[in-house]
């Protein structure tokens, strides 16, 4: 089977590319080349400094006496966490993990039918394959927070909004994922069995899902990873989970109980960011 | 899980049904304990004001002359995210070269850097800006700095990884010939692995300039800001124009930095 894109890849968040090979370009080659070389490095300092004085970038505010002082006690606090809190916190946490769940669960199924359309082996039709990349392309500008501030507007307040932000979000990553996989199939079987006659389900079922389907547990996997963190936030614009507890408590200013919230986060996305990668690497 | 193997074995085919159901159980699961109430009263009705607004967006909040307009704060967002992915471009060097195993003859040391990464890495941004906040106040600067760190995350891990699959071969001429570490690399690796930083980092531009649009939900600094206030405001026109400027900005990013990852490559 030609190597499909490594979920690893697609988990450092690398696009595609294995380390260039080339010969690195060296900066002292020929004249023009270097002329042009210092004008890039101008400009690129040129616009960096327009937007540092644009952001009213202050570094030194950052070491002021009031920010030392604030980040100085916030830490302070942060570093003595409230472990009794611990206990109030289970609830919104399995929530948290369920919203992750279901999202995920939806998303990838509805990924299915619309990766088939996308990829150009199965659906040769570029007025099909086309359009279908340009809606998986919008759907992935917006930012699953973006999404869950909508869908709070819409929905109310509550753990359906989450949901439905990972629903949409999952959708656009795995569906990506798998066309790519899907497009880089081995092409005997499909060829066998056009020659043989077999239809477009049976071509479908008989010959894609067997080579892809590993591809497409393991980008499932990855997308929860990925949902699970994000499930962990998205209480900041009120869609349930967890971040909501944390936005309230670092409202009422206790950071010792947002510690806590922060800490078993982070041990609950290590904990499935680990097990994800072990079935992953089991799958494939 | 390997079903191309032609005769599948009784087992295998047993095993696959029990990861399905459950499958199917953890999804009922959690689906039965996620509350569902409040939806149906009146989801028409706003479904029916959300598409008058995003089917007739707010085009005079494109440009407003006397500020706070569409153009400023998408402005601003890609601002954020330019200074973030640079200051992180470079912090994350040390980084990224404590966590790459090639660099030191101790595993401890890359071991410790790549869960140091790891911590970093998931730590959500949100919370970062939020900290960030309570530091130099609300607004811009606190988003980039929310930014400057968390890509640190990602970033020195694929930049450590690079690090890792560098060509020995100079390394090794430079140390036969007498060079010092700060020489080795100077003239051996970072010729090489300058370019795949460079599209890391532009890669990382991507990211943060979606991360950038979400930021202001907090409260820093860029577009996310004037979206809250008018998704809290029910002003539908508004939020179709921000959302359409959104996508349009990515896109636009998208295209630009993939064209130079091309090219750099």
């Amino acid at each position: 089977m030609t190597p499909a894109p490594t979920p690893e890849a697609a988990a450092s968040g690398a696009p595609t590319p294995p380390p260039s090979k080339k010969p690195a370009p060296t900066l002292d080659s020929k004249g023009p080349q270097r002329y042009k070389m210092l004008a890039t490095w101008l400009l690129f300092i040129v616009v960096l400094f327009v937007c540092f004085v644009g952001v009213d970038a202050d570094f030194l505010a950052l070491f002021s006496e009031g920010a030392r002082e604030n980040m100085g006690r916030i830490l302070g606090e942060m570093l003595r966490p409230d472990w009794s809190y611990a206990s109030h916190i289970w609830k919104p946490m399995v929530e948290t993990v369920q919203i992750a769940i279901a999202g995920t669960i939806i998303g990838a199924v509805l990924a299915v039918p619309v990766a088939l359309l996308c990829a150009v082996n199965i659906m040769p039709k570029k007025i099909v394959s086309i359009p279908a990349r340009m809606v998986l392309n919008l759907v992935r500008t917006v930012p699953d927070l973006l999404f869950a501030a909508i869908f709070v507007a819409v929905f109310g307040i509550g753990a359906f909004a989450g949901m439905l932000a990972l629903v949409f979000f999952s959708f656009g990553l795995v569906a990506k994922l798998t066309y790519e996989a899907i497009e880089a199939i081995d092409p005997g079987p499909l060829e066998a069995m056009t020659a043989s006659g077999a239809n477009k389900i049976q071509l479908i079922v008989f010959g894609v899902i067997p080579q892809a389907l590993p591809y497409f547990f393991s980008y499932v996997l990855y997308t929860f990873e990925v949902n699970v963190r994000a499930a962990a936030v998205l209480g900041f614009v009120g869609a349930g989970g967890i971040g909501l507890h944390l936005d309230q408590q670092l409202n009422s200013l206790r950071y010792d109980r947002a510690s806590t919230i922060i800490l078993l986060t982070l041990v609950i996305v290590l904990l499935i960011d680990y097990a994800s990668t072990y079935l992953r690497r089991k799958l494939l | 899980m390997n079903q191309s193997v032609p005769s599948k074995s009784r087992t295998a085919l047993i095993r696959n049904w029990i990861v399905g159901a459950g499958i199917i159980v953890l999804f009922i699961w959690s689906l039965s304990s996620l509350q569902f109430d409040g939806i149906q009263e009146y989801g028409v009705q706003v479904m029916k004001s959300i598409w008058e607004g995003f089917t007739h967006p707010d085009w005079d909040y494109v440009y407003m002359p006397e500020g706070e307009d569409l153009l400023r704060g998408l402005l601003e967002t890609l601002v954020i995210s330019i200074l973030g992915t640079f200051i992180s471009a470079f912090l994350c060097i040390p980084f990224a070269f404590w966590a790459s195993n090639n660099m030191s003859r101790l595993g401890i040391v890359s071991g410790s850097g790549k869960f140091v990464l790891t911590v970093i890495r998931v730590f959500p941004e949100i919370i970062m800006a939020i900290l960030f906040i309570v530091a130099v106040g609300p607004g811009a600067f606190a988003g980039v700095l929310a930014l400057g760190v968390h890509s640190i995350g990602m970033l020195a891990k694929l930049y450590s990884e690079t690090i890792e699959a560098v060509d020995n071969g100079p390394r090794e001429a430079l140390i036969a010939s007498g060079a010092s570490k700060l020489q080795v690399l100077r003239f051996a690796v970072l010729p090489q692995v300058i370019p795949q930083f460079i599209s890391y980092a532009l890669y990382r531009f991507e990211i943060n300039i979606r991360s950038a649009t979400v930021l202001g939900l907090v409260g820093a600094g860029g577009i996310g800001t004037p979206l809250i206030f008018a998704l809290q405001t029910r002003n539908w026109s508004r939020v179709g124009i921000i959302l359409l400027g959104i996508v349009v900005l990515v896109i636009i990013i998208d295209l630009i930095s993939g064209w130079l990852r091309r090219r750099i490559i």
